[in-house]
């Protein structure tokens, strides 16, 4: 019992962190009907940038706290990330929005290998270590290890994706998204500024990518150019688990394929009695997104979005 | 809608694996530049190019620089000895190249390599590259010495060009086997392979021991040499409580695992073979490495008469410490320019059977080579991490 939980544990860690950047993919795809494959690499960017900032400053000695540090690293990468997918949305989409819906995907596809190789001529090809920050606590709970930074980052996620609905749902700004997701002619004519709304969804998505990043280089102490490119894939499997345009379906996917991965790696090898190793655990995961879209295609909470395309 | 959805996956998905094949191959560093001739009636030069290869960008790149610089070092030094070859100068033109520890860039490196036209290559440091380029190397009749190869297929294969300076996994795993179910008493094992042709063969090899020693394996699990993230497999060898964790597989993967253990709160004995045997390890793993066990194919550099000078000299041409593989690769490199002073030529067919004779003192101990061009004597030395740094616990064979 003790290590089912552990795998609980586990999972709900990674699967915050992936529910955090499908967010991003599912905003975007909820308002114009794009998946925006060069998400992931914004996360890296996001990772990269806070990498820069935090070693730079502890490098320089200038003798700041370290909670300071971290808060002018992740600052930096938020305003990095949401920079860059404000002007990626600019150049690369918005001239694409009225063309066939391929256009736009094959440029996010163009943007994501951009971002990659220039992330590669910046900060080199090889792994970086990214320091340990803070002595990591360790917890024991009924059996379960849980360390201070997998506490910290659920919590930082479940916070974050709170104040997101709260914003979607009850501010004037967020009315004004969902109305260009479910119309935007009409919402143009009812006076809402499409272009703006769509550019804050690239945004808000950027900036949590940036946070996204952050955490999932500190968790594993290393970042490098190609990071973005698995955990993009892995998020956008999240985000059309859960049924992608959905907000709680992103997070519900996240966090279920998180869950899933472990408990898939630990006990693929009983359950198939030794045939199948824990090196199959990604087949496990997209075992599951395969039954998922046979019974429901649309994904677990997928009801709306049926009105685009 | 559902279908364009799922079309447009499809063709994402499509579009996104052919676009992550295209790798553009790094420009190789500069030769160093020797100093130009000094006196006017200097014997003409033999201008010989050497090949390297070895992982020098990915997850392993500071012990694929590591070996870089070992073969650097060698060269360097053979260039200001001036040894005379046929009449000539001997001068070694170093071409180093970056196989990302992938066996398909292994192969594409290797061709380059002979379409370049080298003597003799030193590499590659991965098994899973080492043994798909030797088939090139053996068709194009260059002779390969790999300074850190140790999966036994690499010299089984019948080819005359297949040499290394160190020992094979069937005397590292089982010399550890062995040491992990009779020194160290541990009545269960688990182990952890990154299913590459290295990780996976020594994995087996301990496997094998440990098993014949009466160690019983609790747990079989795998991860891949590019992860980052092994939590779920470690908690599945924590229900096992094994005494001893053995992990097949290289520093960049090992010390992150290691960390991740202790954090899930895994007291068992945690090991690995020359992979994780770096500084780097070390660093990676911080706190947790105290206690770490592992091994290195040979004696201990530090017991050997120019093992400490080598360490000092291969710091002050290049600022940073050795890795695990720079002398090997030095040693390899000469094994070379040995077997091309007795054949009295550069010509690869001529000097190749003089290598396979050689008998030579180097950095690591005594070369001699047995029919298959593997080491004679197998020496393994099993170290311990303790306060940052690893201490000799015993040397078996050699």
């Amino acid at each position: 019992m003790d290590i089912f939980l552990q795998q609980i544990v586990n999972g709900v860690t990674l699967g915050s962190i992936y529910a955090l950047v499908a967010l991003g993919y599912t905003m975007v795809y909820g308002i114009i009907g794009l998946i925006n494959f060069a998400h992931g690499d914004v996360v890296m960017v996001g990772a990269l940038t806070a990498f820069t900032v935090i070693t730079g400053l502890l490098g320089a000695g200038a003798g700041l706290p370290v909670g300071a540090v971290v808060a002018l690293g992740l600052a930096a990468a938020i305003l990095v990330c949401t920079t860059l997918a404000f002007g990626i949305e600019r150049v690369a989409y918005r001239p694409l929005r009225r063309a066939a819906r391929l256009a736009p995907l094959i440029t996010a596809i163009g943007v994501s290998i951009v971002l990659q190789n220039t992330a590669m001529m910046i900060w080199g090809r090889n792994y970086l270590r990214f320091p340990e920050l803070w002595q990591s606590r360790r917890f024991v709970i009924a059996g379960a290890s849980i360390t201070s930074m997998q506490v910290a980052i659920v919590l930082v996620s479940v916070a974050v994706m709170a104040l997101l609905l709260l914003m979607i749902h009850y501010t004037k700004l967020g009315t004004a998204m969902r109305a260009t997701a479910q119309n935007p002619e009409v919402a143009g004519l009812m006076g809402i500024n499409i272009n703006t709304a769509i550019s804050i969804a690239f945004v808000i998505g950027a900036a949590l990518a940036a946070a996204a990043g952050f955490m999932v280089m500190a968790y594993y102490q290393v970042a490098h150019y190609h990071m973005g490119f698995i955990l993009g894939l892995k998020a956008f499997t999240a985000a059309v688990l859960g049924g992608i345009g959905n907000l709680g379906g992103a997070m519900l996917g996240g966090l279920l394929l998180g869950v899933v991965e472990a408990l898939g790696a630990g006990y693929i090898g009983d359950l198939t009695f030794g045939f199948l190793g824990s090196n199959y655990q990604d087949v496990f995961a997209f075992f599951v997104l395969i039954l998922v879209l046979i019974f429901r295609p649309l994904g677990l909470l997928g009801e709306r979005a049926g009105d685009r395309a | 809608m559902q279908a364009s959805l799922k079309a447009l996956t499809l063709a994402a998905a499509m579009t996104l694996a052919v676009a992550g094949c295209g790798k553009e191959e790094p420009p190789p560093p500069p030769a160093p530049k020797a100093a130009a001739p000094a006196a006017p009636p200097a014997p003409p030069e033999l201008v010989v190019k050497i090949g390297s290869a070895a992982p020098t960008t990915g997850p392993i790149a500071h012990l694929g620089k590591d070996n870089e610089n070992g073969v650097r070092l060698a060269v360097e030094d053979v260039n200001a000895q001036k040894v005379m070859i046929d009449g000539k100068v001997l001068k070694l033109e170093l071409i180093a190249e970056d196989d990302q520890a992938d066996p398909k860039q292994g192969t594409t490196v290797a061709q380059k390599l002979v379409d370049a036209g080298v003597v003799a290559v030193v590499g590659h440091l991965n098994s899973g590259t080492t043994i798909p380029a030797s088939k090139i190397y053996s068709d194009a009749g260059i002779p390969q010495v790999s300074p850190s190869a140790t999966n036994p297929k690499y010299t089984e294969q019948g080819f005359k060009t297949t040499f290394r300076v160190v020992a094979n996994d069937i005397q590292q795993g089982g010399a550890l086997g062995h040491y992990i179910a009779k020194d160290m008493k541990a009545k269960t094992v688990a182990i952890v392979d990154d299913r590459t042709a290295y990780g996976q063969g020594v994995a087996d090899e301990v496997e094998k021991a440990a098993k014949a020693d009466g160690a019983q394996i609790v747990a079989r699990e795998f991860t891949t040499d590019r992860s980052t993230d092994f939590k779920a497999i470690l908690t599945k060898i924590k229900g096992k409580q094994p005494d001893a964790i053995f992990y097949g597989g290289m520093d960049a993967t090992g010390g992150p695992m290691l960390k991740q253990a202790r954090d899930l709160g895994i007291k068992s004995k945690f090991m690995m073979a020359d992979g994780g045997c770096s500084p780097e390890f070390v660093k990676l793993a911080g706190e947790a490495a105290e206690g770490f066990v592992c091994s290195i194919p040979g004696t201990p550099v530090e017991k050997l008469a120019k093992g400490e000078e080598f360490k000092k000299r291969y710091r002050a041409r290049f600022g940073t410490d050795v890795q695990i593989y720079s002398p090997d690769c030095y040693d390899a490199t000469m094994v070379m320019v040995e077997a091309m002073k007795r054949a009295n030529s550069a010509d690869p067919a001529k000097f190749l059977p003089e290598l396979a004779k050689t008998d030579y003192e180097g950095i690591t101990g005594k070369i001699q080579f047995d029919e298959k061009g593997d080491l004679k004597s197998g020496a393994i030395t099993i170290y311990e991490a303790k306060g940052g740094k690893f201490d000799v616990l015993t040397t078996v064979g050699g």
